[in-house]
Parts: structure tokens; C-alpha cells; sequence
């Protein structure tokens, strides 16, 4: 697999990031070398394999439905960067 | 005093030979003196530490002291303290006090253990060497112009040069083993589930474990016993009857069987390493210990595996960090997805950049079966191979590194060749298991050398048995820096 540095640029939009060009020019480079890395795992023959997500066999626990925790909005929101109101602040997003 | 044991620190406060203020006065003193030189400390606030301390004496005075009260020990910027600045390491958090405390701090509140600062590590515990950190590099006290390993290089910093008499770490592929033996301390990553990861900044959720660092194997077993239990906040911590981690320090090692696995005593491994491995295995031998040859056939592929995995739930973790509940927000934006876009951008550095890349590549449309599918699947196979190994032995030992810790700046401009040096490490964390590494002498420029022992699963008092055995009839872990 070969990257170009479009890919890396569509990969940092799909994440949200911004990158400059000698940024992206850099990650490409980098990218490709770990990738190669990566690519050694791909010979493997996995036939029949079960793909192993989790290190525990574990089922998500079940508990009673009843409030366990308190409101602490006042709390959590005085570190966020802009509020009002009891609400976060983002730009505007619907005209 | 700086060398003394968690037990013997106890007994001297437990004797009023000397108070927790008066202890955690002498620790500060000594971070306050090396750490502009070492830089293991991100956050270190003498006065939240003393009232803690305060409350310690109080403790001890109304006979309600356990092992660790009136204790100081460094906690890893990972972990949310609350009214402490929390940063992982990130400009992202770098405006970040934590308004609550994560499920470890809150254990050792109650287990009356002061805190005496946030220690530094790779940004999101990404890294080996601790060059990652927004916070700048930390030394290695061994040698000034060395790492000290990461992503837990602070912690370990800050106890091989005693400013701290134990710290806790996390490991996601190797980041509390590699820095202990780099900085030749002790280090254990339990079992996976075992210690809560509540209020721990997640990196990659299926690996991400705390664990203690100290100078020795009976150090590990008592913050081992106030870091583990069951916290119903975290989704995968283990619903277990509590242990007490010292209860096999003392018996014999007559009969262990401990495997060697021949991956790991191939080429790549350093002569330097090579030589203080083998010296121990032969301490172990006197010891009654028997060895002999393991094999972990698909080992060598944990590092491509790692580096699919843990970047695909690392790119899903930090989506987190949009700059608008918390953290860093970026100054001038046109609209919403440019303030993401800038926030994010500005806010991580090169390597969780790099990282989120390459999960978010792994895990898109056409590449997840050849990549992330792929990467699972090996890991069950590599899972399997310990499987089989533990049928044929109680322990396995090898190098926890291939080399001596490395020059500042020798790897940071290849990421390559910095994720190999997890090579030994990052098996264990794929499968789950229990893995440490204790000082064994010291290889190339008189840098300590760790071995690495990897247990079954929840066998961690057999492994803490047998690095305690050996640290009875040798003074690795006792050796200091001259600083």
C-alpha cells in the first residue's frame, strides 16, 4: 500500500485535524514507514481465526435502574472554555 | 531515609520516629532540587501535599494507619485529581484541573498515602522515551543525556532518583516496565482489569492498565494491595476477591519453572543486555529455579499488531477532545468544524497526531478487514501462544528492552525504531497478562539493565515471589544514582 499526501490530508480531515502542507509532507513520510511495519502482520493466515477484541472474556455488567450519580453541571462546566446558561457554546452551526 | 522500603518508611512513622509532614517535607525538598534538572514533574504544589500529609499524622496518631498512610507517592499526570492540574502530558489538557478524582487516586486517599506531585510522561502515554511530552523531556538519572524510558518516564525518573519512594505508571504496550528498567526501578503492570481505569485518560481501552513503581518487588506488592479492587465506574474492571499481593513474598523458588522464550533470546537483543540477563537467570538457578526453552512463535508480530489496535481505539478515544467541555480551545475559528479542526490540530502534538491518523485510516471504510480485523485476529493467536507456553512453565523471563536506554534525541525522528524498543513488552499487553521488569545489573554506559518476567493470568504474587527471592540475595534494586 502506497499513500500520497492526499490521503494523508483526507485522513486528518476524517479526524478532524488540521495539517498544513510541510506537516502533512512530513506525516506522509513517516506514515509510510510504519505502515510497511504494519504490513508484516498481513501474511499471516488467520483462516478461522476469531478476532480477538478484548483481553477478558467479559459481558457488560447489568445493574438496577435507579439514579446512582448527582448533578454536578455547575461543577464540570467551570472548566469548559465558554458557557451560558447552563450550556455549552459553540460556534453557530444553523443559520 | 531516600533508600529506605515502603515497610520501613512505615515503621519510622508507625514509631513516631519521624512524622508524615516532616517525610513528605524532605521528598518535596529533594523534587524541589533535582527536578529542574530531571524534569519528572509536571505539578508539584507543596501546600496540597503537606495538608495531606497533615491529615496522615492525624491518622497515625488515632492508630488508624494502614501500610500506606503518611507515605508520599507520585502520581502519573494520567490520572484525574481533583482541584490538581491534570495534563497527560498534552497542551490539550494543559488548562485542565480535574474536577474529579480517578478511581487510583481515590484509593490512596483513603489508604492515607500523600500525594506529592503529578509526574510527566509522553503526551496520552504515547511514546518510549518521554520526548513526547508537551512538558519537555525527562532525564534518565543513570545519565543525563539518556531517556528514561516512557510513557511513564517521569515516574520512573522520580523514583530511581528517590524524590519520590514509589509512583504509579500505566502500560499500555510496555510504559511502566520500559521506563523501570531503564531507569532501573521495579515496575508491575497487573492483569488486565484489575486496577480501575476510571478517571485514567484513556489511550487504547482494551490495554490501558495502571500499575505501581518502586524500587522493589515487596514496594510493588503493598501499592499493588491499595491500587487493585473492583470500581463498577469502569466497564472491564474485574469483580475479584481482594488479594493481599505480599502473601508469597517468602516462600522458596525451588521448582519454579521459568520459560525462556527463544524469540526473545535472538538477534536484536544487545550483548550489553544479554550478559546481565543471563547472570540473573543463573541467580535463579542457585535459587532452585529450573529453566528452560519457550517458544511465543507469533510474538514478533505484537508490535505491527499493537501499532494497528492501539492506534484505532486511541483515534476513537481522543475524539474526545473538541474544545468544548474542557481542555484547550483554539483562539480564532470561522465556524464549528474549523474550531474542531484548529483545536485539535494546535492542541496534540506530532506523535498523537500520527497516531490518530493511522487509526482513523485502519478503521475506514476498506481497510478495516485488512488492518484492524487482521490486527485482532493475531492477536488471538499471539494470546494463544502464552496459552501454550504457561502449560509448560509457571513464569516466563526475558530482557524487558533490547538495549540500555538510549541517547535523548537518538529515535525521536524515527518512530520505528522508537515503537521497536516495546518489542519484549507489548505481547503481554495484546494477550492481557501480568508482566514486570526488575533491576539486574547494568549494561553500555553503566545503564541499568530490567528483566522482564510475564505471569499467567492473576499470578501476580508468584511474580512479585520471584523477583522478591531474587532481590534478597542481590542489591540491584538498592543501587542510587550519584546525582
Amino acid at each position: 500500500m502506497t499513500l500520497s499526501i492526499d490521503d494523508v490530508k483526507q485522513i486528518a480531515d476524517l479526524a478532524y485535524i488540521k495539517v498544513d502542507e510541510d506537516e502533512a509532507k512530513a506525516a506522509l513520510a513517516k506514515l509510510s514507514d510504519i505502515f510497511k511495519l504494519i504490513e508484516t502482520m498481513q501474511a499471516v493466515d488467520t483462516t478461522g481465526v476469531t478476532p480477538m477484541s478484548h483481553a477478558q472474556d467479559l459481558v457488560q455488567r447489568l445493574r438496577e435502574d435507579r439514579v446512582n450519580e448527582s448533578d454536578q453541571r455547575e461543577l464540570y462546566q467551570s472548566i469548559a472554555p465558554q458557557v451560558e446558561a447552563g450550556l455549552y457554546l459553540v460556534p453557530k452551526v444553523i443559520e | 531515609m531516600l533508600n529506605d522500603s515502603l515497610k520501613q518508611l512505615a515503621k519510622r512513622l508507625a514509631e513516631k520516629e519521624v512524622s508524615s509532614v516532616e517525610l513528605t517535607t524532605e521528598f518535596l525538598k529533594r523534587i524541589n532540587q533535582l527536578n529542574p534538572k530531571y524534569n519528572a514533574f509536571i505539578t508539584v504544589d507543596d501546600e496540597k501535599s503537606l495538608e495531606q500529609a497533615r491529615a496522615a499524622d492525624r491518622k497515625i496518631a488515632a492508630g488508624e494507619a494502614g501500610p500506606l498512610t503518611g507515605i508520599p507517592v507520585a502520581q502519573k499526570d494520567i490520572f484525574c485529581t481533583q482541584g490538581w492540574l491534570t495534563t497527560c502530558g498534552s497542551k490539550m489538557l494543559s488548562n485542565f484541573v480535574s474536577p474529579y478524582d480517578a478511581g487510583v487516586i481515590e484509593r490512596f486517599n483513603a489508604a492515607g498515602a500523600v500525594n506529592v506531585g503529578k509526574t510527566n510522561m509522553d503526551e496520552f502515554a504515547m511514546g518510549s522515551s518521554n520526548e513526547n511530552s508537551y512538558y519537555g523531556p525527562v532525564k534518565n538519572p543513570w545519565g543525563i543525556n539518556a531517556v528514561p524510558g516512557g510513557s511513564s518516564g517521569g515516574s520512573a525518573c522520580a523514583v530511581a532518583a528517590r524524590m519520590a519512594p514509589a509512583a504509579t505508571g500505566t502500560d499500555t504496550g510496555g510504559s511502566i516496565r520500559q521506563p523501570a528498567a531503564f531507569c532501573g526501578i521495579s515496575g508491575i503492570k497487573p492483569t488486565y482489569g484489575t486496577v480501575s481505569r476510571y478517571g485514567m485518560i484513556a489511550f487504547a481501552s482494551s490495554l490501558d492498565q495502571g500499575g505501581p513503581m518502586a524500587k522493589s518487588a515487596e514496594d510493588l506488592a503493598l501499592m499493588l494491595n491499595v491500587m487493585t479492587g473492583f470500581d463498577a465506574r469502569d466497564s472491564t474492571s474485574l469483580q475479584r476477591e481482594a488479594e493481599d499481593y505480599t502473601r508469597d513474598l517468602e516462600k522458596p523458588l525451588l521448582g519454579l519453572r521459568i520459560g525462556l522464550p527463544k524469540e526473545y533470546f535472538a538477534e536484536g537483543m544487545h550483548s550489553d543486555v544479554e550478559k546481565a540477563i543471563e547472570q540473573a537467570l543463573d541467580e535463579y538457578r542457585r535459587l532452585g529455579a529450573e529453566t528452560l526453552e519457550v517458544s511465543l512463535p507469533n510474538s514478533p508480530l505484537s508490535i505491527p499488531v499493537y501499532y494497528v489496535l492501539a492506534p484505532a481505539e486511541a483515534s476513537s478515544n481522543l475524539s474526545r477532545f473538541d474544545g468544548v467541555r474542557y481542555g484547550y480551545r483554539t483562539e480564532y475559528y470561522e465556524d464549528l468544524r474549523d474550531m474542531y479542526r484548529k483545536t485539535r490540530g494546535e492542541g496534540f502534538g506530532p506523535e498523537v497526531k500520527r497516531r490518530i491518523l493511522i487509526g482513523t485510516y485502519v478503521l475506514s471504510h476498506g481497510y478495516y478487514d485488512a488492518y484492524y480485523i487482521q490486527a485482532q485476529k493475531v492477536r488471538r493467536l499471539i494470546a494463544q501462544d502464552f496459552k501454550q507456553a504457561f502449560t509448560q512453565c509457571d513464569v516466563i523471563m526475558g530482557p524487558t528492552a533490547p538495549s540500555v536506554a538510549f541517547d535523548l534525541g537518538e529515535k525521536s525522528s524515527d518512530p520505528v525504531q522508537m515503537y521497536l524498543s516495546d518489542i519484549y513488552t507489548s505481547a503481554a499487553s495484546l494477550a492481557g497478562l501480568p508482566g514486570m521488569s526488575v533491576p539486574v545489573g547494568f549494561g553500555e554506559k553503566n545503564r541499568p539493565v530490567g528483566l522482564h518476567i510475564i505471569g499467567n493470568y492473576f499470578s501476580e504474587a508468584s511474580m512479585l515471589n520471584a523477583a522478591h527471592q531474587y532481590q534478597q540475595v542481590t542489591d540491584w534494586h538498592q543501587k542510587m544514582p550519584g546525582l
